[in-house]
Order: structure tokens, then C-alpha cells, then sequence
């Protein structure tokens, strides 16, 4: 960080000196900016939903009523619907991303390499209502019309999890937590790609030459000696996604049916935190439990997500390490 | 480089000042609920060319438009739910009905005609608690003996955020459902056992059209606007009606006035050959010591033109005004309006 003392003379005057001084001063304000804004935010939602976590303790994580009318508020509703949207939907992008990113660093064509990877990150430059958009209009009745009643014909001869579980059974309608995991999965798509193909990029050229120099097939380089060489940063990268995908709001309001009771089926309409606190929001008054309860929400899954980037850290930070 | 850029926003500045400074004298604001906001904006261009008062109204939703004028931020505020007689009286606010509006049914069963389907509000009950699941389910054939109803799912739909309309809907059906009314009540928002939200009337519109089977609650404005045909249902005196305009007056002029505490007469479920049994008023809101008496003045000049010289655009816009009595209540309340003993109407 400090300029070895034997340079200072050369740069010498006391002008640069001055504006090294005001720089280094401002950056330690921009960087102490960020700490300040995300702790306040933090405090300020765990004061707001303060009433929220007194009226209920620990029943408001637990409880599943939400009932506006006799002020019971329950989360696990919503936050059992923010998980499972967000794991399903990452369980569909990971694969794919991940090919993507093999593809487009070991096998495609030079050429090719640069308008795919611009057309990947045009994918995230999407606006989240547009995903929301198109999902309620063309793809919840693709949902509804073809996938949904093959699914349920599928797995209803699947003892466990067929009709005595129905997770996979219920009434064709489109909507549900399939279809937002399936919107989310293209929205956190070009991160997981971007980031990982970055990841691979970042294996020794060496290592890889090595391997294909043994006789290696592409597929035995890949999980022989990319997969383990970065296996911790690949990690990040998926969760980085996932971080994503437990917040986006506007694209789930559109198609995940907002219904903040107990989902019984993974294709049944339920609720996120981020669907539930939108569609409330607007009318929930100062002071009153309700908008109390939307802080408290908001503290819960920034929680989450805070959880989610702190282990995402961890596992990349690893990675460098090694 | 930076003096000029400062020079160039302080002119800017300027700029808007001016433009904006005559039309400042005859201004007023409001703010509230949204499904009445189509007409107040119409009348309030209409009022701008008639007499140069400008209105400018932001929908931002009945609670909102509460909270403001509690705090005195607009002229006047707006609401669909009448505001509660005590929290009247202690936020000191006059509250009076302006427009009228319905709310209708509209469905999507297969092979069948929308609007040839009847339902009482107890069987509409029960499909929103998730007791009748079949559109063949006995109760509905019983209801439509001439029509052949598939069994197919009955999937309702609902408002996911919070509104209006939902409270006037959840309102009727725990009138007339008791199952309803014990299992889930009537608020803005509520915890619907069965279905899915789709958020605003076009995406519950949008839901039954999807959804094979699908039934849902829009604004008859929004319904009419869009040619959507909704169904019929049993009104106060046992008759299956489909709404109708002079069907929704029919309610309004059945309803109590007389006794209704700040006007807040309650028109769901009333008897009539004709009468639509899910009708509404929404309120506007003003202050009875307001700071500035001639602003809310304005706001009183503002309904009266718009209950005498608005009908045109009620009905391009499909909403129901008051009937001319209640007009009249409407002006016989302000004229209780009066701050420092100075009467704000009649407003010469």
C-alpha cells in the first residue's frame, strides 16, 4: 500500500503529495460508505419488524397462517416458497450454465467464443418484469396445457412421491413455484455462466495441457483435472446465483400464483418473501403490525441471503488460497 | 467546466419555476385509491378546460391515500373502504362517496357461455374456501339445469395485492357465506384457502383466461372496458341477475343513505328486480381544519362540477355516478365543513 520511501523523492512535490492524500482519504470514506449503508439497512429493517418478531418470537419463522384479517402472521409459508423456488431453480441453471461455460471455453470455435458470450450476458441485461411477462403469458400456459398434466401422469405411478405425496400432482393452472423456478432459472443463467466460464478460464493452461499431452479425453481433462483444480470457486459461482435467485421480485409476482399458505405440491401457487413484501407493501400503513410484519420479512431474508454470499465467499476465498 | 453546469441547472431551474408558478394558484392534489383514478383524471381534464383548475391525482392505493391526507400532504384523499367513524373524528377528515363502481365475475369453462352461468353468493362462498372444487359439482348443476358443465377443476382467482376490490368482494361473500366468513373474512387483503393472486384487475383477467376452469373477481369497469363477459349471480330478493348499469343503481338507490354514519351507506346484497348485489362507493377524504381553507374548496368545486357535468365521462369509463339525492346529501355534509367558523360551501 505504501510507496517505498526510496520513490517518494522522484514524485516529489508536495501537490501530488496533497492529491495522494485527498484520494487515499476519499477511498477509505467510499469503501467505510458501503460497510455504513448495508448496516443501517439492516438495523433499520430489524427496528421496523421489531413489533413483528415481539408479537409472535420465534412462531413468526415457524408459524404458517399468514392471515391479514386476524393479524396472525406466520413466514414459513413464504420463506419455504422463497427456498424451494430458488434450489429448484438452481438445480435447472447449474447444468446448463456449467456446459455453457465448458463449452464456451474448451470446445467452441474461436470465433464463435465472443458473440456467445455477448448474448449470455444480454440474457442478464433483461429486464426482471419482461421474465415476468413473458412467463404469465407464454409460459404459464405451455405449463398448464403440456408439462404439468405429463408430469402428474408421470409420477403418479410413483408410489412416494406420485399421488399419496403429490408433490408433483396437482390441477393443471400454470402458475405455481415449477414455472417461477423455471423463470428463475433463465435469469440466473448468465451469471452462473459468466461466472463460471471466468472460474475455468482461470485454470493453468498447463494443468490442461498436461492432461490432454497423458492421452486425456476432453471429458477425463474435465473432471480429472479442471473440476478438482477449481472445484471451491465453481461453488461460488453457484451460489452467487443463488443469492440471486432468493431475491428477484418482480418476475416471481408475475408466476408463482401468490399464495401465502403451506404449498402441497412443487407445482402448486405459493409466495416468496420478496412476491409477498411487493404485493403488500404498498398498502401497509406507518406503525400498524402489518407493515411491521413486511419489515420483519425483509430482515429474515436479508438474512438469508447475507448467509448465502458469506458462504459463497468462503468456498472462492478457499479456492484462492489453495 | 463545473460553473457552467451549474449555471445551466440554476436556469433550468428557473425555467420550471415559471412554467410552473401560475398554474400553481389553481391546483390541487389528491391522492388514494386506485380503481376510481381513470374518472377522477378525466374529470379533472375536463375541469382544467372547463374553469383552469388543475387536478393531479396519484393512484397509489386507498391506504396510502389515507395515510396522506391523515398527514395533510394532499388537498384530499381517497379510498374505497369507508374509513372508520372514530379514526374520522380523530384525524378531523369529512368523508363523503363520489363514484360508484361493481364488481363482477368472469369465468372460463370450456363449451360453456360465461355469462349464461348462475351462482348465489353461498355456492361462490364455498368455490372461494375450496369446499366446491368441480364446476360439475352438484351444487352448481343444481343452479344450471340447462347447461352441461365439464368436471373440471374450479381454480379461483384472486387479487394478490392488496385492494379494494378485494375488500368489497370479501365483504359480500361473508354477508352471504358463513362458511366464507368464518374461514376466511373480509379485509383489503385476506388468506385466501384456495386459488392464485395475480396482481391488479388485468392479471386476474389475464389468470381466468389462462387457466382452463378459472374464476375471478375484476372491477365491472375493467371488465366492460375489455369486453369480458361475467356471469350471473342471486341478488338480495333470491333473483339472478347480470350486472347491468342501471342494475348497480338500482342497488345505490335501495341503499340506506339516510342513516348511513358519514354516508358510508353500505349497497351489497340489496333487493330489486334488477339490483347487482356487489356494488360499491369509494369515499374521498378531506380535512375539516385544513390549513389552507380555499385549497379544499377547490377540491368541493372540483365534485360538484364533476357530479353535475361528469356523466359523459363515467360512462365512456364505465363507472356509476351517485344518484342525484345522494348528490345532494353529498353537498347537504359539506356544508359542515366550516374552519374558523367560515362555511366552505356553498362556495360562491
Amino acid at each position: 500500500m505504501n510507496t517505498p520511501i526510496a520513490e517518494r523523492p522522484l514524485l516529489g512535490s508536495r501537490k501530488i503529495h496533497a492529491a495522494d492524500t485527498t484520494f487515499r482519504i476519499s477511498l477509505h470514506v467510499a469503501g467505510a460508505l458501503v460497510v455504513v449503508v448495508l448496516l443501517s439497512i439492516l438495523a433499520i429493517m430489524f427496528i421496523g419488524g421489531k413489533l413483528a418478531f415481539d408479537t409472535f418470537g420465534l412462531g413468526f419463522i415457524w408459524g404458517t397462517e399468514w392471515n391479514p384479517v386476524t393479524q396472525v402472521y406466520g413466514a414459513l409459508p413464504a420463506i419455504t416458497g422463497t427456498l424451494v423456488t430458488a434450489v429448484l431453480a438452481l438445480c435447472i441453471a447449474w447444468p446448463i450454465g456449467f456446459g455453457i461455460a465448458f463449452f464456451l471455453t474448451e470446445i467452441c470455435p474461436e470465433k464463435l467464443r465472443t458473440p456467445l458470450g455477448v448474448a449470455i450476458e444480454l440474457l442478464a441485461a433483461v429486464p426482471s418484469i419482461v421474465y415476468g411477462m413473458w412467463g404469465f403469458f407464454v409460459l404459464a400456459p405451455f405449463m398448464s396445457e403440456y408439462v404439468q398434466p405429463w408430469l402428474t401422469n408421470v409420477f403418479i405411478w410413483i408410489p412416494p412421491i406420485g399421488d399419496s405425496f403429490f408433490w408433483f400432482t396437482a390441477p393443471p393452472i400454470g402458475v405455481g413455484m415449477l414455472t417461477a423456478a423455471l423463470i428463475l432459472a433463465i435469469m440466473i443463467l448468465p451469471f452462473i455462466a459468466a461466472t463460471t466460464r471466468d472460474v475455468l478460464l482461470s485454470t493453468p493452461q498447463l494443468l490442461k495441457d498436461g492432461a490432454y499431452a497423458m492421452g486425456a479425453t476432453r471429458w477425463e481433462a474435465l473432471t480429472g483435472v479442471v473440476i478438482p483444480a477449481v472445484r471451491g470457486s465453481l461453488f461460488g459461482a453457484v451460489f452467487l446465483g443463488l443469492g440471486r435467485a432468493l431475491g428477484e421480485t418482480m418476475a416471481v409476482v408475475f408466476v408463482i400464483g401468490n399464495a401465502i399458505r403451506m404449498p402441497d405440491s412443487v407445482m402448486a401457487p405459493s409466495a416468496t418473501i420478496a412476491s409477498v413484501v411487493a404485493n403488500s407493501f404498498p398498502e401497509a400503513e406507518p406503525g400498524t403490525l402489518d407493515l411491521a410484519v413486511l419489515l420483519g420479512l425483509g430482515f429474515i431474508l436479508f438474512v438469508v441471503s447475507f448467509g448465502v454470499l458469506a458462504v459463497a465467499r468462503v468456498l472462492l476465498r478457499q479456492e484462492r488460497m489453495s | 467546466m463545473l460553473m457552467q453546469l451549474a449555471r445551466r441547472l440554476i436556469s433550468a431551474l428557473a425555467a420550471t419555476a415559471l412554467i410552473a408558478a401560475p398554474a400553481m394558484a389553481q391546483d390541487m392534489t389528491g391522492a388514494g385509491a386506485t380503481f376510481p383514478a381513470p374518472i377522477y383524471s378525466s374529470w379533472g381534464e375536463d375541469y382544467a378546460k372547463a374553469s383552469g383548475g388543475r387536478l393531479n391525482y396519484q393512484a397509489l392505493g386507498s391506504g396510502a391515500g389515507v395515510t396522506q391526507i391523515i398527514n395533510r400532504t394532499v388537498d384530499f384523499g381517497a379510498s374505497d373502504s369507508p374509513v372508520s367513524p372514530e379514526r374520522l373524528e380523530k384525524e378531523q377528515l369529512l368523508q363523503f362517496p363520489a363514484v360508484i363502481g361493481a364488481v363482477v365475475l368472469i369465468v372460463n369453462v370450456p363449451g360453456v357461455d360465461g355469462s349464461k352461468i348462475r351462482l348465489t353468493g353461498e355456492v361462490l362462498g364455498e368455490i372461494y374456501v375450496g369446499r366446491v372444487r368441480l364446476w360439475n359439482d352438484p351444487k352448481i348443476t343444481a343452479l344450471n339445469p340447462t347447461l352441461k358443465l365439464p368436471q373440471i377443476p374450479i381454480s379461483p382467482a384472486y387479487r394478490a395485492d392488496s385492494s379494494g376490490t378485494t375488500s368489497v368482494f370479501t365483504k359480500y361473500l361473508s354477508g352471504v357465506s358463513p362458511i366464507f366468513k368464518e374461514r376466511t373474512g373480509a379485509g383489503n387483503a385476506v388468506a385466501w384457502r384456495t386459488g392464485l393472486g395475480a396482481p391488479g384487475n388485468a392479471g386476474v383477467a389475464a389468470a381466468v383466461k389462462n387457466i382452463k376452469g378459472g374464476i375471478g373477481y375484476v372491477e365491472f369497469a375493467y371488465a366492460a372496458e375489455n369486453g369480458m363477459s361475467a356471469l350471473m349471480l342471486a341478488n338480495g330478493s333470491g333473483k339472478f341477475v347480470a350486472p347491468s348499469v342501471p342494475g348497480f343503481l338500482e342497488a345505490a338507490s335501495q341503499a340506506d343513505w339516510a342513516n348511513a354514519k358519514n354516508l358510508a351507506a353500505p349497497m351489497l346484497n340489496m333487493p330489486g328486480d334488477n339490483s347487482w348485489p356487489i356494488v360499491t362507493s369509494t369515499y374521498i377524504l378531506v380535512p375539516k381544519n385544513p390549513k389552507d381553507p380555499a385549497r379544499t374548496q377547490r377540491v368541493l368545486k372540483f365534485f360538484d362540477w364533476s357530479f353535475r357535468n361528469g356523466t359523459p365521462a363515467a360512462d365512456r369509463l364505465h363507472y356509476i355516478m351517485l344518484p342525484p339525492e345522494v348528490q345532494d346529501r353529498v353537498r347537504q355534509e359539506w356544508t359542515k365543513l366550516s374552519p374558523g367558523g367560515q362555511p366552505l360551501w356553498p362556495a360562491n
